[in-house]
């Protein structure tokens, strides 16, 4: 036992060495993450702010004038020009210049000084479809706000509706995103370096010379995670401290009970890493896999789509996508403080994961070794 | 330069592709793959929200409330809850989504004429569910306050909305055209970012100095195998994307065709200056996901709007020769653009292929150091 340990040992420092011999892997392992982390946390927002609008106002009135002021003013409309003719609105449109554009014809002002109903023109550019949803939702706040106020009390307010968001008062998106850009960048670099570690040691030829030591195959793989392991520890510190000064991203839960979800989360993900380098012969080969499993990953993981919108085959299928349970743990412990009372079957879900995965790429490592 | 000796390099990577058949194959798995989550498992489009009421009217006004919120497939009761705690649990659990709580004088307030109160708390960690899911609930409360007017007060003023090029607001259409370029991006970066850097490490490297090949040649030659198999990869996705997902392809096919040629050519390119620079697999392999994959994914606007990013942000994806490709895409798949409003984007990936083939054969030496 003691002896395993040393054996264990010396790998762990001839990886560490050969990790680091080549300077520009310090930098990949170390800045990469963070870099990744803070352009992405800045990257990945669903708010939709500033939706470049352009107005063609064929009626001129105060009534007018104040309708688009309070589009601008509302901040989430970013009313880039005025156009000239219709022409102008659908070539914008077209252009791609903007996304949204607002007609109001003459006879407007009029309409209204008589109280009789009248109406605007909106056209929204549809291709991105989540945008357009949101932008249309606050077009018809706007709108209806002001008719409201012109039309005066008449209009009993039947309903007197109070809405509060949970967790997020202001709904920002980072908060709910920049946890997820952490995992996912995490997952990213770990899975790409412990796949290739075993892999390349084969296609170099040392694979060799390593199998001719006293080392058993688990002592192997043990020397070969516990570098990437240690690694990914210390780049989880790092981001998460980086991430939540730069974005005031809330930390409501317990710091170690994230550090100790980190640590499950990590032995899966390793352990998918070490299953990939059983079945790659090439470095070529553990890159598309890496791959191969990483996109599905994330589309798969609630990151972006939530989860029980899927169909059923599919929702079953992120059972095992590691994301899944430390997205739900990381978010959970940043914005809703939860506890282990809460997050428990995550991480019973991620261990059994990890478990599985370690156990069944040992025991193929050993047939291929033997 | 020579086209005898750019054929042998292209024959010799050839050679080299089949015998790796599992690589291949998973080029090819990799864009099926994507279209078909893309395509059948994820939408952004909300609909089935878990929501848990909160009814201590139990009245039949409160019922129809109720009935107006399930009828619009928006929102799906889970749970009738019996307490308020309830809420508590289950928003904390994640178990729903939304919350809706009708007081004891729901109906007695609405009866005598007085605004009734209504509670609405959403789980805002998703915060772009829960703006889209408020917006459902304003529009249907204010639809229902209408009704109990008996639909006099029609709205002062009427905004009426007419959605372009994607009238459905379908999330597919949105997704779909820009990730046949994510696909090309990965594809051209894996298959050739570690092509140059493993002739370095296995040593074979100094065999091809020896050859009287010259750089251009090298280059080109290597780039033409897998020219063929991303092309390949980009004309099974437009055709599964048309045929399969129905996809409106509104534009001019010739025009993507040749668009796509010249985005495949440049990032290919970049694979193989990469692969040049570093001469080390895993470092190269580390390089190209964060120059190729990542921006391609989350800066290009393919699913993230540019113009929600920061200022200093929105300048970096002017850098990210895949923001031009996903614009072209989407022009020529939804808008059905003509060359004229696309020839900016398209002049820009004119000049990062030509850019990036120039630097990856100046990058490349002939020599071991």
């Amino acid at each position: 036992m003691k002896k395993s340990i040393e054996r264990i040992k010396q790998m762990v420092v001839k990886e560490f060495i050969q990790i680091f011999r080549d300077k520009r892997m310090k930098a990949i392992v170390f800045f990469i993450p963070v870099m990744q982390t803070l352009v992405f946390g800045y990257a990945v927002t669903t708010d939709v702010n500033n939706v470049p609008t352009a107005v063609y106002d064929l009626d001129r009135s105060s009534e007018s004038r104040e309708l688009i002021r309070r589009f601008s003013a509302s901040g989430y409309f970013d009313v880039a020009f005025s156009a000239d003719s219709p022409s102008r609105l659908q070539d914008a449109l077209d252009r791609g210049a903007i996304l949204l554009a607002v007609q109001i014809n003459r006879g407007f002002s009029a309409d209204l000084k008589k109280h009789q109903p009248t109406s605007i023109q909106v056209l929204v550019d549809g291709t991105d479809s989540n945008t357009a949803m949101v932008a249309v939702d606050y077009v018809n706040r706007i709108v209806q706000k002001y008719g409201r106020e012109l039309s005066g009390a008449n209009v009993p307010q039947r309903l007197d509706v109070r809405s509060r968001a949970w967790y997020n008062p202001e709904l920002k998106s980072k908060n709910y995103n920049v946890p997820g850009v952490i995992a996912m960048v995490i997952m990213l670099t770990s899975l790409l370096l412990t796949s290739m570690a075993i892999v390349r040691e084969r296609e170099i030829g040392t694979m060799e010379q390593l199998m001719v030591t006293p080392l058993r195959p688990a002592e192997l793989i043990l020397g070969k995670t516990i570098p990437f392991a240690l690694i990914a520890i210390f780049d989880v510190v790092l981001v998460t401290v980086i991430a939540s000064l730069t974005f005031h991203i809330p930390i409501r839960g317990s710091l170690l009970l994230l550090l100790l979800c980190t640590v499950i989360y990590l032995l899966s993900v390793l352990g998918i890493g070490l299953f990939i380098s059983t079945i790659a012969k090439t470095l070529q080969q553990a890159m598309m896999a890496t791959f191969l499993f990483y996109m599905p990953a994330v589309l798969l993981s609630g990151f972006m789509f939530p989860i029980e919108n899927m169909p059923p085959v599919f929702q079953y299928v992120t059972y095992v996508n590691p994301l899944r349970y430390f997205l739900v743990i990381i978010r959970g412990i940043f914005l809703k403080g939860n506890g282990i009372l809460l997050l428990w079957p995550q991480m019973a879900g991620l261990l059994a994961l990890g478990i599985a995965m370690i156990t069944v790429s040992s025991l193929r490592f050993r047939k291929r070794l033997g | 330069m020579k086209f005898l000796r750019i054929k042998a390099i292209a024959k010799k990577e050839m050679l080299q592709i089949r015998r790796d058949p599992l690589s291949l194959a998973m080029a090819f798995l990799m864009p099926a793959l994507l279209l078909i989550i893309f395509g059948y498992a994820i939408t952004l489009d909300v609909n089935n929200l878990t929501t848990i009421v909160y009814d201590r009217d139990r009245s039949s006004m409160s019922r129809e409330l109720l009935a107006e919120l399930t009828a619009s497939q928006y929102f799906t009761i889970v749970r009738h809850a019996e307490t308020p705690h309830e809420i508590d649990s289950y928003l904390d659990k994640g178990k729903a989504r939304v919350a809706l709580s009708i007081p004891a004088d729901f109906s007695r307030d609405l009866r005598a004429g007085r605004a009734a109160q209504l509670q609405i708390i959403v789980d805002g960690s998703d915060s772009n569910t829960a703006t889209i899911a408020l917006g459902y609930l304003t529009a249907l409360t204010e639809r229902y306050s209408l009704q109990l007017n008996g639909g006099r007060a029609a709205p002062a003023i009427d905004p009426r909305v007419r959605v372009w090029y994607n009238p459905e607001l379908k999330s597919r259409n949105f997704i779909i055209p820009g990730l046949i370029a994510v696909i090309m991006v990965v594809i051209a970066a894996l298959l050739t970012s570690l092509t140059v850097a493993r002739e370095w490490e296995r040593g074979t490297m100094e065999q091809l100095i020896a050859t009287p090949v010259k750089p251009p040649e090298l280059v080109l030659g290597k780039l033409i195998p897998y020219f063929l198999i991303g092309y390949l990869d980009m004309a099974i996705t437009v055709v599964m994307a048309v045929f399969l997902f129905e996809v409106p392809l509104r534009g001019n096919v010739a025009l993507l065709a040749v668009i796509s040629a010249v985005f495949l050519f440049g990032g290919l390119s970049l694979g193989i200056l990469i692969s040049i620079v570093t001469k080390n697999q895993l470092v190269a392999s580390q390089i190209s996901m964060v120059a190729t994959f990542l921006p391609a994914f989350l800066l290009s606007g393919f699913m993230y709007a540019i113009s929600n990013m920061p200022p200093v942000l929105q300048a970096v994806t002017r850098i990210v020769p895949a923001r031009y490709f996903v614009a072209v895409l989407k022009g020529i798949f939804l808008k059905g653009s003509p060359l004229r409003l696309l020839v900016w984007n398209a002049l820009f990936l004119v000049i990062f292929g030509l850019l990036t083939f120039v630097a990856a054969n100046r990058k490349f030496k002939k020599k071991i150091e």
